[in-house]
């Protein structure tokens, strides 16, 4: 089912949530409502789910307003932070729970729930613990239980609220790549809040980055990776280091190297650049007058890539990321003099 | 814990005897002199003074208190907690404060403010005796200043409780497709129970018990108003000793039905609530 979200705005006491919020969601997406707390992502969800009421605004269901339509009746699927797992019932009466409210002329009968909800233990591959409490288990269990339980009705739409928050890192890993191999069996409208970009980018089609209730990007996750459409977004997608250029006459400078960027305009006077990690060359001899005099203050060789932290002849420091076989052949260690270059670089021009 | 061990010996007992001492001196002998006081003529003069055909009818009155006014709080309690915990809403802290007056003020001014309110001189009395409604002095007047002691009660017992549990549960039932009092009745009530059958204990040993406030509305018209505690005062006052403790002792009897009853709910609260705690 597909969902359209027309100009809502919610606001909390004086705190504004939402700020006329525009979102189309494709039927059988995976989307993630990425951005800090506060901006408004798990409103949204409520929202559209009709835990809260939108101020003013619309949700379509497939075209159709949702104005009117109980929580009850929206065929929404709901996966909580915090599982809300049905604390007196067992695994296998929590997903049965929404079988077993269903008005008698709908409901399945006993032997059906049995097999459907069996059907789903096993989906979820944790067919053993029907009879267990929700206490007795992990927190990955428990959210794939809570995930299955959601699944139990059919629901047109699965909306997630931060369905990793509460986990520790192996399990979310774990997690997140199962939720996309089972969306990819399932297909079914799914929109899940996270705070973790990595998430954001492993395991959306697509990703709408949020702020202070306003939607800052909409995209897929390389289209928000690559080509950021504002500075928050290159901020929050993540790690950036910044410089403050001076411009004269079109070209770019950082203490005295000059950084080549080609389309600047002749009236600016200073850009902000934004590089990130694994976009700096780092080389022993100055490669030519754009590269970058700095000093290693810390190397963290530890994980996938090596971690170096600088501080350049102007004073500013960053992070820069360079493979372990670059490491290898250049050596480098704590205090050495490294020449920066940079790779690709995302700016903003201004006349001041 | 560890600290206490460190306790030399003669003072860990020295603190002991006092503790039993003083409990033993001021609760329990008392209680003991209400059983052997009614039974000092023996369990034959025991008996046929409850037999006592006003003794039977203070019993039944009694009765018929708890009957109704414990149902009726158990409803106010539940709808009021739910009203406090699930909703916003103007004038909460106001409710909150309001439902804990009746702990707060003197019985006799609940009773009084009935008589103010029901009396022949009272706000609505001359209205009342014009319809030929009497409320005070009658069991109406006594049913409703009950209601009005124990209604606290129960929504004391359930508002933090509510509060601990949160709303997910709740919501979750909604998005399945419960409806709202299929969403009490499976999610809300499994999660409160034990915390409103104590509620409702206490709130059923508070009517039973209930003196002051029941007293100024009562006028004592035997047979027909009076209460076991206020019948107790009356055969006190008229020195009939043995049936005064004997009717006594049907509601020490009752209190110590509560005390066990109430242990055995916080036992099994508590093994069910340690893993529910694990369980957050």
């Amino acid at each position: 089912m597909s969902i359209e979200v027309k100009g809502v705005s919610k606001t909390f006491d004086t705190f504004k949530a939402l700020d006329r919020v525009d979102l189309n969601i494709e039927t059988g997406e995976l989307l993630a409502l990425l951005g800090p707390s506060g901006s408004g992502k798990t409103t949204l969800l409520r929202i559209i789910a009709g835990l809260e009421v939108a101020d003013e605004g619309q949700i379509l269901f497939h075209g159709e307003d949702t104005k009117e339509r109980k929580v009850k009746d929206r065929q929404v699927g709901f996966v909580f932070q915090h599982y809300a797992l049905f604390r007196h019932m067992t695994v296998f009466e929590n997903i049965a729970f929404g079988l077993r409210v269903k008005p008698k002329h709908l409901r399945l009968s006993d032997a059906q729930i049995k097999e459907k909800v069996h059907g789903l233990l096993r989906l979820i591959q944790l067919d053993y613990i029907g009879e267990r409490y929700p206490w007795q288990l992990s927190g990955g269990q428990r959210q794939r239980i809570a995930l299955a339980r959601a699944l139990a009705v059919e629901p047109k739409v699965l909306l997630l609220d931060e369905p990793f928050g509460s986990l520790d890192a192996q399990v979310r890993k774990e997690l997140r790549q199962w939720l996309r191999r089972f969306h990819d069996q399932l297909h079914i409208t799914s929109l899940f809040v996270t705070h973790d970009q990595e998430e954001a980018l492993e395991v959306a089609d697509k990703i709408v980055v949020m702020n202070k209730g306003r939607l800052e990007q909409v995209g897929t996750p390389e289209e928000v990776y690559h080509k950021p459409a504002n500075k928050f977004v290159l901020n929050f997608l993540g790690n950036v280091n910044f410089f403050h250029a001076r411009v004269v006459d079109g070209k770019a400078y950082l203490g005295n190297a000059m950084i080549d960027l080609p389309d600047l305009h002749k009236n600016s006077k200073t850009a902000s650049l934004f590089v990130r990690p694994h976009q700096f060359e780092l080389t022993r001899q100055p490669k030519d007058g754009s590269s970058l005099k700095a000093v290693a203050l810390t190397i963290n060789p530890a994980g996938s890539v090596v971690k170096i932290d600088l501080k350049s002849e102007g004073g500013d420091t960053f992070q820069a990321e360079i493979t372990q076989e670059e490491f290898q052949a250049l050596r480098f260690q704590k205090g050495d003099t490294i020449y920066v270059s940079l790779r690709q670089v995302t700016y903003y021009e201004y006349e001041i | 814990m560890s600290q206490s061990r460190q306790e030399p010996t003669i003072i860990r007992r020295i603190l002991i005897t006092i503790a039993l001492w003083y409990i033993g001196f001021f609760l329990v002998l008392p209680l003991m002199i209400v059983f052997a006081s009614a039974l000092h003529q023996g369990v034959g003069v025991y008996l046929s003074s409850l037999h006592d055909p006003m003794t039977l009818a203070a019993i039944r009155l009694t009765l018929l208190t708890a009957v109704v006014a414990v149902p009726l709080n158990l409803f106010f309690g539940i709808a009021a907690s739910w009203a406090i915990v699930k909703f916003d809403f103007r004038g909460k802290n106001l409710l909150l404060t309001l439902i804990d007056l009746p702990l707060s003020v003197s019985p006799v001014i609940s009773g009084l403010i009935y008589v103010l309110l029901f009396g022949a001189h009272g706000a609505w009395g001359p209205w009342l005796k014009a319809h030929g409604i009497q409320i005070i002095f009658t069991p109406a007047a006594i049913i409703l200043t009950t209601l009005f002691v124990t209604f606290p009660l129960v929504a004391r017992e359930l508002i933090p409780m509510m509060k601990t549990l949160g709303n997910d549960e709740e919501e979750a039932a909604i998005t399945l497709g419960a409806g709202g009092f299929k969403t009490f009745w499976y999610v809300t009530l499994p999660n409160i129970k034990w915390g409103l059958l104590y509620g409702v204990l206490l709130c059923n040993a508070r009517a039973m018990g209930e003196f002051g406030a029941v007293s100024v509305v009562s006028g004592h018209i035997r047979g027909l108003t009076n209460t076991l505690p206020l019948h107790i005062e009356i055969l006190y006052n008229e020195y009939q000793f043995t049936a005064a403790f004997a009717a006594a002792s049907l509601l020490v009897f009752l209190a110590l039905v509560t005390l066990v009853a109430k242990s055995l709910i916080e036992l099994k609260f508590k093994a069910e609530q340690m893993p529910l705690l694990k369980g957050k």
